[in-house]
């Protein structure tokens, strides 16, 4: 298929600009446009690979929710970028060998070498004829892996009870609204009239 | 060769075509529908509203449109000019985009009058309609202007917000459907309440707005914050903040805008009719509505949407800040995900569920 073939080359290479451009750009606003440029392509390969659902939920997960609060905290940001760049030299052999050690699992995973040749390999697992990928997705995380699916959403939900206990302050002087106390009051209670005589005032 | 034609040049001919047709009808449409949201404000406060360019004001649209071309963009000095160029064109972009995978009717032979049919259209529309967010924010910070990237900010909170109601209310739709795809959505419509009273010929009691009365309710009331349309225009608030984050924008730009905002909210009354009010089907399946073909229906159902919004922009006084913050996170989310576990639970122990 020659379009697919075009199209992933299309997306492949606005990707890797994007995310060259991502860690090279000077604006930090910039920096993040980019970032969600990238996103974009990457949901573009997934649409290619057949798995439309994760391509939509890419989209409505990093670039409509994560992105935006990314966005939100950098525009308020004041960067100094002198200060920023001057560490780099220092921290560019670290940040190679991170990067290469990444590139070299990457292979691995993809590539023919594996830990036990008996093990089913993961990149080849056929999709189930007949079934659209969310539906594949949902059986997966749903049916057969259910429990762990589970345990996954309460440590989330232990993260998120975590991360409200430790930022909530109750301040003692601020005003609150409290609608159903403004509902409920009357005018009998909340007006009342007063008989002046002219030129005396209250 | 001929053979390369036959697989890709016809049918991208054919679908740049359907593209473009869609995308002039409804650019007309949405002129008269701004024409019509007009004179709907203008007749509930007692004024006249346009009436001098066309027979009743008919063509006011075209002329504000000739007018916005033909005047000079005013880009500010310190402002990050591609950024800035760059926010209504998404806007409008992203806002005429969705309209792709959103089934109009039927032909008569049967198929969907849909540009691209694709098998999770609902994700593809809340996608879309999610980065709208994106035109905001970046004309907000790129005018480098103090109203303008409050605005923007405002924008981002608020419309982060209510997609989250929004996504749960869509999820019980599709509790109730089985599906992802927009024409099955409509299908799904096709049987319901009237078909199990015995009165199959009422088909507007089949639609989901009856039974998903709630969850109608609350997304009626997200499409207006998302769109940022009044009550909940805040981050436009002229009162507060001069015109938020378009106030810098000027001639085109600031057209397109305009325009996007007005396709976004068109959107979202198509997606009410297609969740809620069973598409492109004939309100009686009786014979002279059946007669009627069903992309008349489906205009003449989102023409009876717009006219609720703007009555509401008519109406209803703006929101403040913190209260449009506690009804979207302390009323419509416990609310709507309530109805999720509760849509799921009926659904099952009735085995309703597709």
């Amino acid at each position: 298929m020659t379009v697919a073939s075009l199209f992933f080359y299309l997306f492949s290479v606005v990707l890797v600009g994007a995310a060259f451009m991502v860690i090279s750009a000077r604006n930090p606003v910039h920096a993040v446009l980019f970032l969600i440029l990238a996103f974009f392509n990457a949901a573009g390969l997934f649409l290619l690979l057949g798995a439309e659902f994760l391509a939509m939920i890419l989209v409505i997960v990093y670039v409509g929710a994560v992105a935006v609060l990314f966005l939100f905290v950098v525009m308020m940001l004041d960067v100094d970028f002198t200060e920023l760049k001057q560490g780099f030299l220092q921290y560019l052999p670290i940040g190679g060998l991170i990067g290469i050690l990444l590139f070299i699992e990457l292979v691995m995973v993809l590539g023919a070498w594996t830990i036990a040749p008996e093990i089913v390999r993961v990149v080849d697992a056929p999709v189930i004829a007949g079934i659209e990928n969310t539906e594949a997705i949902g059986r997966l995380m749903y049916t057969k892996y259910v429990y762990l699916f589970q345990a996954a959403g309460m440590v989330l939900l232990v993260a998120m009870i975590g991360a409200i206990v430790l930022t909530l302050h109750h301040k003692p002087n601020v005003k609150r609204q409290n609608i159903s106390d403004q509902v409920a009051r009357d005018p009998k209670t909340a007006v009342e009239l007063k008989d002046i005589k002219p030129g005396q005032g209250v | 060769m001929a053979e390369f034609f036959a697989i890709y040049v016809w049918p991208a001919l054919i679908i740049a075509g359907q593209s473009v047709l869609l995308m002039a009808v409804l650019l007309v449409i949405i002129a008269f529908l701004l024409y019509a949201d007009r004179k709907i404000w203008a007749a509930v406060q007692m004024r006249r509203g346009p009436n001098v360019v066309g027979p009743f004001g008919l063509l006011q649209s075209f002329a504000d449109f000739i007018k916005f071309i033909c005047k000079e963009p005013v880009i500010p000095s310190a402002a990050n000019k591609g950024v800035f160029l760059l926010a209504p064109i998404v806007t409008t972009l992203l806002a005429l985009s969705a309209w792709a995978v959103m089934p109009l009717g039927k032909w008569i032979d049967g198929t969907t009058l849909v540009v691209a049919d694709i098998n999770v259209g609902i994700l593809y529309i809340f996608a879309i309609s999610s980065l709208g967010v994106y035109g905001v924010i970046m004309g907000g910070w790129a005018s480098n202007s103090k109203y303008a990237f409050l605005g923007a900010l405002r924008s981002a909170a608020q419309m982060v917000s209510y997609e989250v109601s929004i996504g749960f209310v869509i999820i019980t739709v599709l509790l109730c459907v089985g599906s992802l795809n927009l024409t099955d959505i409509v299908a799904a419509q096709e049987s319901g309440l009237a078909s199990r009273l015995g009165i199959p010929w009422a088909s507007f009691l089949n639609w989901f707005w009856l039974p998903l009365f709630p969850m109608f309710v609350v997304f009626f009331i997200s499409a207006l914050a998302e769109t940022n349309r009044p009550p909940f225009d805040l981050p436009e608030a002229e009162s507060e903040l001069v015109a938020g984050f378009m106030v810098e924008y000027s001639s085109t730009p600031y057209l397109l805008f305009m325009l996007g905002e007005y396709v976004a909210i068109v959107l979202m009354c198509a997606l009410i009719t297609t969740l809620f009010l069973g598409g492109w089907m004939a309100p009686l399946d009786i014979p002279p509505f059946t007669w009627v073909p069903g992309l008349f229906w489906f205009i003449l159902k989102v023409c009876f949407v717009f006219f609720m919004i703007s009555m509401v922009k008519a109406m209803v006084p703006r929101y403040r800040y913190d209260q449009l913050m506690r009804l979207g996170w302390k009323v419509f989310l416990p609310l709507s995900l309530f109805m999720v576990a509760a849509v799921a639970f009926v659904l099952q122990i009735m085995g309703w569920a597709p």
